[in-house]
């Protein structure tokens, strides 16, 4: 037996992708003996895959204005916001607000 | 010792500079806040957004012609002539006559709206014809809401348009939404999406919102049937920094057009009574993947400072303040570097063009391949940052003698390109292009393509 995994898919939309590889969407399988909270999600993301400037995506600790987090497709302030605990196969999903037109 | 002293001085005059700056700038908007008041008063004599008078006919019937325009919509049975009859005594404000702005107008005039009315301050011009689909070459230099009309008149002359030839503000902004029963936001800024939606909750209008950008675009309908607005959704405007506009960022139109499509769809859904409105709901688009995505977003936020029971904010406020930024997408000139440090493109082409030097430009490589001044080369501002362009010109950088010139398409990111690179070579001269390449379109080689 094998470590427990969390796995969760991350996925980023509206240019929030930019600062993270370019890559829109992410298997992730996170450390299963561990709870997950949103909060440590992001801290998790900014040591390991945040590659373009930091400011852009967080601020203290949390995200900053204009980006609205997802999980399953449901605002995260429903949620709990950054004290929701990552269940097995959330799709927690970053979008950056346009406003060009 | 002396280094130091020097060093010092150079920090105190900096801070003193910041500081005079800051005070010409609240100076500057303490007169433009006097100049609106004295112009808000002026136009109260004649107020050309004053809402139309209460005798707007209400239409019980339809004509022939109405028959045989609308046919199509009529048989469909949630729609029918009810729904038609409501369109017809319906009217729409659309603030912004671009990307969003045109193919909204255009299927909401013809569906058969009644009464439209137009807000944009800006000209056509040839940039704008790739998703601004209502302006044309022949219609270069007229206000976007004057063509817009010109263009919707052709295509139904039944609707009566209004143009609202300004730019939306805390002064005007009540005036000219007063007299229609839905928004459209269909704007390119920060601040008049805020002012637009605190307007909307004062008067108690559905504000039907579309925004969009490279490849993506998003929508939803503020302020409808209990659902949140845009404040309760982004309580705090994001960073100067986080907002792309389409100049900068790109955009396709067909998906603009997508999104300003879907505007008229909720708002003739809205009108009509029909299906679900896209209230409570976040759309996103996703054109590269070809992906619609609904998302719930959360409720009215019981402590909104606008649209709660107890709001904070009810009269309109400093929007430009509020978000620091302007109400517009036009990029501010940017002044981070001293005149000295910088070049003129005319001094360049004079004095530096013909020797030795080392020209590098800082746009995307998609930018530069659209057009690049002869001898250039292709560092994108990013590589800069990062410092990976050291090894690329490593032989070159040990030459102290040898000038660096920066440039870009405006003379922004240049700017902070220079500062990047001089912090690595402080003994080398490092300046860039005033104006970058639009200067050089303008003063040296109008042959030069501008975009």
């Amino acid at each position: 037996m094998g470590t427990p995994e969390l796995k969760i898919i991350l996925e980023f939309s509206a240019g929030a992708e930019l600062l993270f590889g370019n890559i829109k969407r992410r298997e992730l399988a996170l450390d299963g003996n561990q709870k997950w909270t949103i909060a440590k999600l992001l801290k998790w993301m900014h040591a390991n895959i945040l590659t373009e400037r930091p400011e852009l995506f967080l601020q203290g600790d949390t995200v900053r204005p204009g980006i609205l987090v997802l999980i399953n497709d449901t605002d995260w302030e429903l949620l709990g916001e950054l004290d929701y605990e990552l269940q097995p196969r959330d799709n927690v999903l970053f979008i950056s607000t346009l406003h060009g037109g | 010792m002396i280094e130091l002293g020097v060093e010092e001085e150079r920090t105190k005059l900096k801070r003193e500079i910041a500081e005079l700056r800051a005070a010409l700038y609240s100076k500057e908007q303490s007169l433009l806040y006097l100049d609106e008041i004295v112009s808000a008063a002026a136009a109260r004599g004649v107020d050309e957004d004053a809402p139309e008078s209460p005798t707007r006919t209400l239409h019980t019937k339809l004509t022939n012609d109405d028959i045989a325009r609308y046919s199509r919509q009529l048989i469909l049975p949630d729609f029918g002539v009810q729904g038609q009859l409501k369109l017809k005594n319906s009217s729409v404000l659309i603030v912004g006559m671009g990307g969003l702005g045109c193919p909204a107008a255009q299927y909401l005039a013809a569906a058969g709206c009644g009464h439209l009315g137009l807000v944009d301050y800006d000209h056509v011009e040839r940039s704008n014809f790739h998703r601004q689909i209502l302006h044309s070459e022949t219609r270069v230099g007229w206000t976007k809401p004057d063509s817009a009309r010109f263009a919707l008149l052709e295509l139904n002359p039944h609707c009566e348009i209004r143009s609202h030839v300004r730019l939306l503000n805390r002064f005007n902004a009540l005036n000219i939404i007063r007299s229609y029963d839905v928004v459209l936001d269909c704007s390119d800024n920060v601040a008049t999406r805020y002012l637009l939606s605190d307007a909307c909750v004062m008067l108690q209008k559905p504000l039907v919102s579309g925004s969009a950008l490279k490849m993506d675009g998003q929508l939803t309908v503020y302020n409808y049937a209990n659902g949140p607005c845009y404040r309760c959704l982004y309580p705090v405007p994001p960073p100067k920094e986080s907002v792309t506009n389409c100049g900068d960022g790109g955009v396709l139109g067909a998906v603009t057009g997508t999104i300003g499509a879907m505007q008229a769809l909720e708002a003739i859904k809205v009108i009509v009574g029909l299906g679900d409105v896209l209230a409570g709901r976040l759309l996103i688009f996703d054109g590269s993947t070809s992906l619609f995505r609904n998302i719930r977003i959360r409720n009215k936020r019981p402590n909104c400072h606008v649209c709660s029971a107890q709001p904070l904010i009810t009269q309109l406020i400093d929007y430009e303040m509020f978000c620091g930024m302007r109400a517009n997408d036009k990029d501010a000139e940017q002044n981070l570097l001293s005149v000295g440090d910088r070049l003129k493109v005319k001094e360049y082409q004079e004095q530096l063009q013909t020797q030795q030097h080392l020209l590098i430009d800082v746009r995307p490589p998609a930018e530069f391949e659209i057009c690049q001044l002869p001898g250039a080369v292709n560092v994108p501002l990013a590589e800069i940052l990062d410092d990976s362009y050291i090894k690329r010109f490593g032989s070159q950088l040990e030459d102290k003698d040898l000038p660096i010139i920066l440039l870009c398409r405006r003379g922004n990111d240049s700017q902070i390109a220079v500062q990047h690179v001089r912090s690595r070579f402080p003994k080398h001269s490092i300046r860039d292009l005033i104006g970058g390449l639009h200067a050089w379109t303008n003063t040296v080689d109008p042959s030069f393509p501008i975009y």
